[in-house]
C-alpha cells in the first residue's frame, strides 16, 4: 500500500525543484534576455525574469518565497540596464507575492487558467512600473502606451505556455 | 504580539521587501539624470555581477557567432569577390579626390576658427569594440561591449559606426561596457540642420525613435535633410553624421516646437562593431603630399587677412620668392617678440607713375615756403 506523504491539499499540490534548477532557471532566463535582442531585437518584448517569477511563485505556492523570487530577480534584472536598481525589484516582488496568493486558490496547472494568469500579471507589472516610475521617481517623461503593453502581455503569454510545460518536467515531487 | 505577526507573516514580509527597495532607491536619486550618466561607486559595484557572470558568456557566443561568420565569408561566400574589389577600388579614388576636396574646405574652416580662437574636436584615436549584449528588455536601450577600461575606455566616451554615431559609454567594467545609444530616452546629442544651420538636442522617444524637440517650426526643415552633430555637447566630435530627417510634426504637448524625427545614419538594431572615440584631436592633420605649406595652420590671423587683402604685399617678390619672404617675416616677428622696444625702420613710400599735388614729394616744406608765393618751388603741377 502507497505511503501518504501529504496531510492537506495546499501540500500536494506546492512543487518543488532542485536547487540547481532553482538557481539555473533564472541566471538562464536573465542571460537569454540580455543576449537574444541583440540576435532578434524583436525578442526584447519578452520579459522572461517575469514569467519564470510567475511560474516559481505558483508552483511553490508561497508568499514569501514569491516576493522574494521576485525582488531577486526583479533586482538583477535592473543591473544589467540602465534603470534605477529597484524599479524591477518592486515590481516583480509584487507580481510574486500576488501569483502566490492566488496560486493556493486556483488550479495552476491548467492551461487555460496558466494563460490568463501571465496575462494579467504581465498587466500588472506595466501597471506597477508606471506608477514607480510617475509616482516614486517623479518621472514626467516615462510613458505608456497601453495597445504596447497590451501587445507585450499577449506575447508574454504565448511565450510561457510552453515555458511552464518545460519546468514542469524539472519538478522534483515525490 | 506574536500572533500578530504570524497571522500577517506575508504581507509583512512583502512590505519589509517592497520599503527596503523603495530606500535603495531614494539612495540613487540624488543624482541628475540617471539613466544617462555613469553610476557611483556602490551602484556600479551591485551592477558588476553581469561584468563577471554574463559577459564572458557573451563573449564567447559572440567569439563563436564570428569564427562561423568569419568560416563563411572567407571560404563560401567568395563569389563575385574579384569585381567587387574592382569597383571598391573605383570608390575609393573617387572619395580620394572629394577628400583632397574636403580637407581644403576643412583648412580653410580651421584658419577662420582660429582667427576666432575657436576651438573645434574631430575624431582623434578609437578604439573598435565588439557588442555581445543588450541590457534587456525594451525600456532600456543598452547595449554591452566586449571592452572596458582595461582597453583604455571611459565614461562619456562617444561611440561611432562608419556610418554615424551611435551613443556614449555609460558604465564602464575592466572588461566590459555599457553603451547607451542615442535612441534611449535619457540619451542627448547637439546637432545641426546641415543645409539649415539650425542647431538642436538630439533625444531619443519612449517608443525608441531619435527626435529633435527643440526647434520651432521652419518651412525650410523637410524629410530628407542630413543631420550633423554639432560638437556642442562636448561628448560628440562636430561633423559626424546622425542621420536624415524622417518626420517634421508640431510637438503636441510642447507647443510651439515640433518634433523632428530622425533615421539614424547608423543602423542601432543590427549593431555588430563600433567605434569608441578614445581621443580628440584638436587639428586636422596634414596630408604628406601637401607638406610644403605647413605654416597655414600656425599663420597668424594677420597674415591670413593680409594675403586676402589687394595692396598689402608687393606682389613680386611673393611671387619669386615666397618662402624667403615668409622666413624673413617669421624672423622680423620673432624679433619683435623678443625685442619689442627695438625701433623699427621708417617705411619708404614706393614710387608713383603717375604723380599729382597729393603724391609724396610733390609738396614743399613748410620751412621752404614764402609770406605771398602761390606756386610750388618744383613746378609742381597747378590744379
Amino acid at each position: 500500500m502507497a505511503k501518504r506523504r501529504f496531510t492537506t491539499r495546499r501540500e500536494m499540490e506546492e512543487h518543488n525543484f532542485s536547487p540547481a534548477v532553482a538557481l539555473s532557471v533564472p541566471l538562464l532566463a536573465l542571460f537569454t534576455t540580455a543576449y537574444l535582442p541583440k540576435l532578434f531585437p524583436v525578442t526584447a518584448i519578452v520579459d522572461l525574469p517575469l514569467i519564470v517569477v510567475i511560474y516559481f511563485s505558483i508552483s511553490r505556492r508561497s508568499a514569501v518565497a514569491g516576493t522574494f523570487t521576485g525582488a531577486a530577480l526583479g533586482l538583477l534584472q535592473d543591473t544589467l540596464s540602465n534603470q534605477y536598481i529597484g524599479v524591477n525589484g518592486i515590481a516583480k516582488s509584487i507580481v510574486g507575492y500576488a501569483a502566490a496568493s492566488i496560486g493556493l486558490k486556483v488550479d495552476v496547472d491548467n492551461t487555460i487558467t496558466r494563460a490568463m494568469l501571465n496575462f494579467g500579471f504581465s498587466l500588472l507589472q506595466s501597471a506597477v512600473l508606471f506608477a514607480v516610475q510617475r509616482v516614486l521617481l517623479g518621472s514626467s517623461l516615462y510613458r505608456v502606451s497601453w495597445v504596447h503593453e497590451l501587445l507585450r502581455a499577449g506575447v508574454n503569454t504565448a511565450v510561457a505556455i510552453p515555458i511552464f510545460l518545460l519546468l514542469d518536467l524539472a519538478r522534483t515531487d515525490d | 504580539m506574536e500572533s500578530f505577526f504570524i497571522r500577517y507573516r506575508n504581507p509583512l514580509v512583502l512590505v519589509a521587501v517592497l520599503l527596503a527597495q523603495v530606500i535603495g532607491l531614494a539612495t540613487q536619486m540624488h543624482r541628475v539624470n540617471y539613466p544617462s550618466s555613469a553610476d557611483g561607486h556602490n551602484v556600479r559595484v551591485a551592477r558588476a555581477w553581469a561584468n563577471f557572470t554574463i559577459a564572458p558568456v557573451e563573449k564567447l557566443l559572440a567569439k563563436l557567432g564570428g569564427g562561423v561568420r568569419s568560416a563563411w565569408g572567407g571560404y563560401v561566400d567568395l563569389r563575385h569577390v574579384r569585381q567587387h574589389s574592382k569597383d571598391l577600388q573605383y570608390q575609393i579614388n573617387q572619395l580620394r579626390l572629394q577628400q583632397a576636396g574636403m580637407l581644403e574646405d576643412a583648412r580653410q574652416g580651421q584658419r577662420l576658427e582660429q582667427m576666432l580662437a575657436f576651438k573645434q574636436q574631430y575624431v582623434g584615436k578609437t578604439v573598435a569594440a565588439q557588442v555581445i549584449g543588450t541590457g534587456g528588455g525594451d525600456r532600456s536601450h543598452i547595449l554591452v561591449l566586449n571592452k572596458g577600461s582595461n582597453d583604455g575606455l571611459q565614461p562619456d566616451m562617444a561611440v561611432i559606426t562608419p556610418d554615424g554615431i551611435v551613443g556614449k559609454l555609460r558604465d564602464v567594467f575592466p572588461g566590459s561596457s555599457q553603451l547607451l545609444l542615442i535612441s534611449d530616452s535619457s540619451s542627448g546629442a547637439g546637432v545641426i540642420l546641415a543645409n539649415v544651420r539650425s542647431r538642436g538636442i538630439l533625444r531619443g522617444s519612449v517608443k525608441g525613435q531619435v527626435q529633435i524637440g527643440t526647434l520651432l517650426p521652419d518651412e525650410r526643415i523637410r524629410p530628407g535633410e542630413p543631420v550633423v552633430t554639432s560638437g556642442g555637447d562636448r561628448v560628440y566630435p562636430r561633423g559626424l553624421s546622425v542621420g536624415t530627417v524622417q518626420s517634421v510634426q508640431l510637438d503636441p504637448e510642447h507647443q510651439p516646437y515640433t518634433a523632428i524625427t530622425v533615421k539614424p545614419s547608423a543602423n542601432l538594431d543590427r549593431l555588430e562593431e563600433v567605434l569608441v572615440v578614445t581621443d580628440v584631436a584638436q587639428q586636422l592633420t596634414l596630408p604628406p603630399a601637401t607638406g610644403s605649406a605647413p605654416a597655414d595652420g600656425d599663420k597668424r590671423a594677420s597674415e591670413i587677412v593680409a594675403e586676402r587683402l589687394p595692396g598689402l604685399r608687393d606682389p613680386k617678390p611673393a611671387a619669386t620668392s615666397t618662402d624667403t619672404n615668409a622666413a624673413d617675416q617669421a624672423a622680423k616677428e620673432k624679433e619683435l617678440i623678443t625685442n619689442p622696444h627695438k625701433t623699427l625702420p621708417t617705411p619708404r613710400p614706393t614710387p608713383v607713375l603717375h604723380p599729382d599735388r597729393y603724391s609724396p614729394g610733390t609738396v614743399p616744406n613748410a620751412a621752404d615756403l614764402q609770406p605771398g608765393q602761390r606756386d610750388a618751388p618744383n613746378g609742381s603741377p597747378k590744379p
